[in-house]
């Protein structure tokens, strides 16, 4: 039985998630921001399996009770083995453009509450000297794209915080795991149409806890995303900019 | 805005044309204003209805798969509770451990419950259990002017009989509660016996029935003379069989690519059913089996529809009643040995006498046959309308879950109670198929 801790649990690749350790029995702890809909999957969970479920209402952007929330979720589960953060949103880049107010709205979501959440939990793990923490970005914090560069600078930024704290952590036994996934069939790109290259929240929730028993670094999920991120990378910037990709 | 459809129906006859594609996730969220806003919109499980029953052309579909979560189970009663887009598959995965098994399967574990209720499926347990919709205890359902209305026997009786077997058409189920079937494990005790001809069956299945809590024939449809209609029958009683392992999966996992004609033609429909009569001839007797091959021999190889190709194929599936039956099934295996046409699956089975649970209830005492047929075009749905009027002639009804082409003459005149469901349908719900068989008869 293992402690997991969930934090933005009713997106898809989190519910996904926590239906893998539902199934092996470990005890839960959810954190959304949608009551209703907290409450389905957390019964949903019961249901299927888990030791049992928690849950806390919470925005990711009220900042004053990341601490609160995230010690009371610790305490229900006396201990936390896997903290997994998983919200976020698909910001409108049009509209980030044309307003600075948007921009930062979707960068605290994406970015700064993540980054909040991620330090208190730090912190909390860092004296017992066990557990992970995963957080998800996405492929598309490795290149600034004109498409979608509010939602790329925002994961960036957390992927290279996260390389900071794994450096930091490195030795305390604390596992840092940043998970990329490329395209994924969920509600919040229900609005673009399907490739080869789309995968579904439950091939990523298998990646996410093989890469978490395996302590990895970075993962690309699906993996091959590693390959293509790595092409698209070595383009040059003279040359990526007059691309539409 | 989706511009490639995504939701399609398994024959593969009709290229979706939704012009919104929509994915609910929440049972309590409102319908979205983009789908009433439409012409129609209508609720998509996982396709495996085969003609148009499950698209809504011109029009909105709204995917249930994400409403796939466990509301209750109570593994001391039985009693199960869900939302509609949880797979056959996923509920057997965290019953049958607990030692409860779904009331009626398909053959086909990949149907979701909300499809099992609208199209008030039927399994090989007809004649002992009658159809899912007799097993359902109550629903919930979401019309599209807000309301959210509980059904069941005692509660809006007229929407729960309405619902099941409604095709959909009168609103969204957002959780639906039902009885679970106690099983002593996950295995099955399958016995199978032969049958030369037609009336060979006829003279086993009673008795076989009487025995076994599932029956199912396949006949060999290309078989003539004295032996027209030979074939296996199939039958089972839950057992618990610990020991075993589940089946592995076979060689040809998933057919990767839709080639672009038919694999499908009677030369090779001829040898299958020889090689498979004779394999089955030869290990008739009994045997201790997992569910699953028992079950869903099918799922074992995905998307197995892609062999018929491009152009897709009709499945036609009718019940005539039992005094007509034996005539007109060898009626009909006859025309369609004349036709060369030739379908692998050929499947009989006895149905209980249990009333039907729904209005629109394709399930009745009788006789069912269920036969598929690559797409030729034309030469098909001549086969087609000829097996239709044999249908109508003998007092039977066709399944609309199956069908993808039948005349609004012949829909209304296997199912005249289809005004009482029309006065039932939500006004913002509506279908191709129901769309094309209420056109009006001038």
């Amino acid at each position: 039985m293992k402690k997991i801790l969930i934090i933005g649990a009713t997106s898809a690749i989190a519910e996904a998630t926590a239906r893998l350790h539902a199934e092996d029995g470990d005890r839960l702890a959810l954190i959304a921001r949608n009551e209703s809909h907290l409450e389905a999957v957390a019964q949903d969970l019961r249901q299927r399996g888990a030791e049992s479920v928690s849950s806390f209402v919470m925005d990711a952007n009220d900042f004053a009770r990341h601490e609160e929330v995230l010690a009371a979720a610790d305490e229900s589960l006396g201990g936390i083995d896997f903290a997994l953060i998983a919200h976020g949103t698909l910001p409108d880049q049009e509209l980030c453009e044309r307003s600075a107010q948007s921009m930062r709205d979707e960068f605290s979501t994406n970015c700064t509450s993540t980054l909040s959440l991620v330090t208190v939990l730090a912190n909390m793990l860092e004296p017992r000297g066990a557990g992970s923490i995963g957080v998800i970005t996405s492929v598309a914090g490795d290149r600034g794209r004109a498409s979608n560069y509010v939602y790329g600078a925002a994961k960036g930024a957390v992927g290279l915080f996260l390389g900071g704290l794994r450096n930091r952590l490195h030795g305390s036994g604390v596992h840092v795991l940043t998970i990329k996934p490329g395209f994924v069939d969920t509600p919040m790109t229900a609005d673009f149409s399907k490739g080869p290259l789309w995968a579904t929240p439950s091939v990523i929730a298998k990646g996410i806890r093989s890469a978490q028993k395996r302590r990895r670094d970075v993962v690309h999920l699906p993996g091959f995303w590693l390959m293509i991120m790595l092409l698209i990378r070595l383009i040059p910037e003279r040359i990526f900019k007059r691309l539409s990709i | 805005m989706t511009e490639e459809p995504r939701y399609g129906s398994w024959g593969g006859l009709q290229e979706g044309r939704s012009r919104r594609e929509l994915r609910l996730a929440w049972r309590d969220d409102r319908l979205p204003e983009e789908a009433l806003s439409d012409s129609s919109c209508l609720c998509h499980g996982n396709g495996r209805s085969y003609g148009d029953s499950c698209l809504n052309d011109g029009a909105t579909l709204m995917s249930t798969r994400g409403m796939d979560r466990v509301i209750d189970f109570d593994p001391a009663t039985g009693a199960f509770e869900c939302e509609p887009g949880l797979l056959i598959k996923e509920l057997l995965e965290i019953t049958v451990p607990h030692g409860w098994f779904s009331p009626v399967v398909p053959g086909t574990q990949f149907v979701t419950i909300g499809g099992a209720v609208a199209n008030d499926i039927h399994g090989k347990n007809h004649h002992l259990a009658g159809s899912f919709g007799s097993h359902v205890l109550s629903f919930e359902l979401l019309r599209s002017d807000g309301s959210r209305l509980t059904c069941s026997e005692s509660e809006n009786p007229e929407l729960f009989r309405g619902t099941i077997g409604g095709l959909g058409l009168t609103g969204l189920i957002t959780r639906i509660r039902f009885r679970l079937k106690h099983v002593p494990g996950a295995h099955i005790e399958q016995e199978k016996h032969v049958f030369r001809n037609l009336s060979q069956f006829f003279e086993m299945t009673e008795e076989l029935e009487n025995r076994f809590e599932h029956t199912v024939a396949w006949i060999d449809c290309l078989s003539k003379g004295r032996s027209l209609g030979r074939g296996i029958m199939m039958c089972g009683n839950h057992a618990s069989g610990s020991s075993l392992k589940a089946p592995r999966a076979g060689l040809l996992r998933s057919v990767p690519l839709t080639p672009p004609f038919t694999l499908v033609n009677a030369p090779m429909i001829r040898a299958f059913n020889e090689v498979y009569f004779q394999k089955n001839a030869l290990s008739a007797g009994s045997s201790l089996i997992h569910h699953r091959p028992f079950f869903f021999p099918l799922d074992g190889v995905e998307n197995w529809n892609r062999i018929y190709g491009r152009r897709g194929f009709h499945q036609y599936q009718c019940v005539i009643p039992h005094g007509a039956a034996e005539d007109a099934i060898g009626d009909m295996l006859k025309r369609i040995r004349r036709s060369r046409a030739g379908s692998f699956l050929a499947v009989l089975k006895r149905m209980g006498s249990q009333k039907p649970a729904g209005i629109l209830s394709f399930s009745r005492p009788g006789v069912t046959l269920a036969l598929d047929f690559s797409n030729h075009g034309a030469p098909t749905l001549e086969l087609l309308e000829d097996l239709d009027r044999i249908t109508r002639s003998s007092g039977g009804v066709v399944y609309c879950a199956k069908d993808a082409r039948m005349s609004p003459e012949s829909f209304q005149s296997y199912y005249p109670q289809w005004r009482e469901l029309e006065r039932l349908r939500d006004p913002a719900f509506n279908s191709s198929f129901w769309r094309r068989v209420t056109k009006d008869l001038s």
